[in-house]
């Protein structure tokens, strides 16, 4: 039951890279709200006199009245942090690091392809090809690939298609993209939530944490030296760690994501807030409506810009990266040579149920 | 040219929500959607006040800023105005708002809000001054006919005012003056920061 433990510990420390983002993405977010000053030329608020000290001042934090409307949000008649958080980090930091992070990656997509180049098959093509991924498995793996790819472009069109899109088509044709792009990220958000659930079925078994995973990450997966390739069984520990970092973030950004679909319904950060509090943060006890829509709001976008970032990575070492890596996903069978220099232990169990295979009678599994 | 504003006088507003009536009656507002409310702050204790609220019509208009499409515009008397055939109904520039004015008419299944619609000062929008295509997405453009927001018109205490930014301040001192008190122009310091009276 020593893997088990290991999941455990690997869940809790992406849960706490991710725990540490939020608390960095919120002291950001608190913080203009408490450097914001005014200074009104008009007699404003300030010069109440017959009220308690402190009664705008409380109405301006968000002090909450009775309306006689039936949506009792309405009663709160300032909502500061509206303009000095919720608009000032999206417009602000939001935008410009999200930029500079998938700048990054392409970045270093590219420099890495220029220093290293296509990884070859060291042995080149035997010929002979075996099954990797079966039709269901390349079925999920493409129902999450392909919604995540419309969401991605949607959700991108969303932050930053105002700024380098629209200036080029018109905001007529703009604001119809975007439209429809909205409904497509709506609607297939659901193919992806079921692709990710899916594959997850699928391949939990062959992601946890091994002895081989540590070799493997000292030698960098031999991404950075020709000709080294650290054994791995059907996943190396590369493809582990990208297996629970898309579940994580998948739950992340489907559980933010519903709460903007359905505004006002959820208390996802309130939740949040409280179980991290439990663990020793200090974080707001109370998160009002407006507040909840606005942190899921920037907390989706964030967790979406990561999980594109990280997923670039994927697709690139999937495609140009590797000779004979997309034939997994493609066909579904890959070449043995390619087999034996990334998944030797994969390859050799396979070998092993093979010759037992037929003795069993069974021929479901056609090895070669 | 006249900066257009609404000023609510705290001490002059006893709840009667004539202006929100107004409004919905004037432009034919769909179910669910209130341009403007009226706020009632320690109700039934000593010290209420109530207090009219809509669009301020911001100088730096937080929804201009985040919305996605960029369907907002500012007339040149400084009034906040939308393009509904360009707005998806995402919600933000309610996130942004201090004030809570975007409204979303509740349209089919889920996922899709309607069109935003928000108080426009009753200065219609980007179609032909009183169209009907203008009066059925945005309501009447009072502003086109020389007239002022027919809420503040409605108000019987004169609560509510709306128009030059510079009037409705001086009418708001004299009273002040006047009365030797006043809760202040309330929501100006956020609107129209820094800027003159
Ligand atoms: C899987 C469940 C998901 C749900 C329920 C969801 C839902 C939403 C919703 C409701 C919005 C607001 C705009 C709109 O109404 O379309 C949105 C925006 C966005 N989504 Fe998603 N989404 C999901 C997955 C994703 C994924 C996988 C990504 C990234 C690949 C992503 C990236 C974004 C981005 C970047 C925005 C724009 C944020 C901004 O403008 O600041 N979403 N999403
Ligand atoms: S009050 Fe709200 S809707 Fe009106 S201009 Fe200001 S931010 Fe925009
Ligand atoms: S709801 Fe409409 S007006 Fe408001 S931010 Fe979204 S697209 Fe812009």
């Amino acid at each position: 039951m020593k893997s088990t433990t290991d999941i455990a510990k690997s869940i809790r420390s992406v849960c706490m890279a991710l725990i540490a983002v939020t608390v960095l993405a919120i002291g950001s977010i608190a913080t203009p709200a408490a450097a914001q000053t005014t200074s009104p030329d008009v007699a404003t608020e300030a010069q109440s006199t017959d009220l308690n000290t402190g009664f705008w001042s409380q109405i301006r934090k968000g002090a909450t009245g009775n309306v006689s409307i039936p949506d009792k949000n309405a009663g709160v008649l300032i909502q500061s942090e509206g303009d000095t958080a919720y608009r000032a980090f999206r417009n602000g930091p939001l935008k410009l690091y999200s930029t500079y992070g998938l700048l990054a990656i392409l970045f270093l997509l590219s420099l890495y392809f220029l220093l290293r180049g296509r990884i070859k098959i060291d042995h080149g093509r035997s010929g002979i090809t075996m099954e990797r991924f079966n039709g269901l498995e390349r079925f999920a793996h493409w129902l999450m690939a392909g919604s995540f790819v419309i969401l991605a472009l949607s959700g991108l069109n969303m932050m930053f298609g105002r700024y380098v899109l629209m200036p080029v088509i018109g905001k007529e044709t703009f604001a119809f993209i975007t439209l429809w792009g909205k409904y497509l990220h709506n609607y297939l958000s659901f193919a992806f939530m079921l692709g990710v659930a899916l594959a997850f079925i699928l391949w939990v078994v062959h992601n946890f944490p091994n002895r081989h995973d540590l070799v493997w990450l000292l030698k960098g997966g031999g991404l950075f030296t020709k000709g080294s390739h650290p054994p791995a069984k059907k996943f190396n520990a590369g493809q582990k760690l990208l297996f629970w970092s898309v579940v994580i973030l998948t739950i992340s950004v489907s559980l933010s994501g519903i709460a903007l679909m359905f505004p006002f319904e959820t208390a996802f950060m309130a939740k949040t807030f409280a179980a991290l509090n439990a663990i020793g943060f200090d974080l707001p006890t109370s998160v009002s409506a407006i507040q909840e829509q606005q942190l899921n709001q920037i907390w989706h976008a964030i967790v979406g810009v990561l999980f594109i970032i990280i997923i670039l990575g994927h697709i690139y070492i999937g495609s140009v990266g590797m000779e004979g890596a997309f034939d997994a996903m493609g066909s579904g069978e890959v070449d043995t040579n390619w087999a034996r220099e990334h998944h030797s232990l994969w390859v050799e169990e396979m070998e092993q149920k093979a010759k037992s295979a037929p003795a069993a009678g069974s021929a479901s599994q056609p090895a070669e | 040219m006249a900066r257009m504003k609404f000023l609510c006088d705290a001490e002059r507003c006893i709840e009667c929500n004539a202006c929100v009536t107004a409004c919905k009656n004037e432009h034919e507002v769909p179910w669910g959607v209130n341009r403007r409310r009226v706020v009632t702050i320690n109700d039934g204790k000593p010290g209420e006040r109530s207090i009219s609220v809509a669009c301020m019509h911001c100088s730096d208009a937080p929804c201009m800023a985040v919305c996605p499409v960029d369907c907002f515009y500012q007339s040149a008397e400084g009034v906040v105005l939308h393009n509904k055939d360009l707005c998806i109904g995402c919600g933000y520039c309610f996130y942004a708002c201090p004030f809570g004015a975007p409204q979303f008419p509740q349209v089919g299944n889920f996922g899709s809000r309607g069109k935003m619609d928000k108080c426009t000062f009753c200065a219609g929008g980007p179609e032909e001054a009183n169209s009907d295509t203008e009066f059925k997405k945005y309501g009447r453009n009072r502003l086109a006919e020389g007239k002022l927001p027919l809420c503040a018109e409605m108000c019987a205490t004169k609560a509510l005012l709306a128009g030059d930014g510079d009037q409705v301040a001086n009418i708001y001192r004299e009273r002040v003056v006047g009365r030797g008190f006043g809760s202040g122009a309330w929501g100006w310091g956020k609107a129209y920061p820094g800027s003159g009276s």
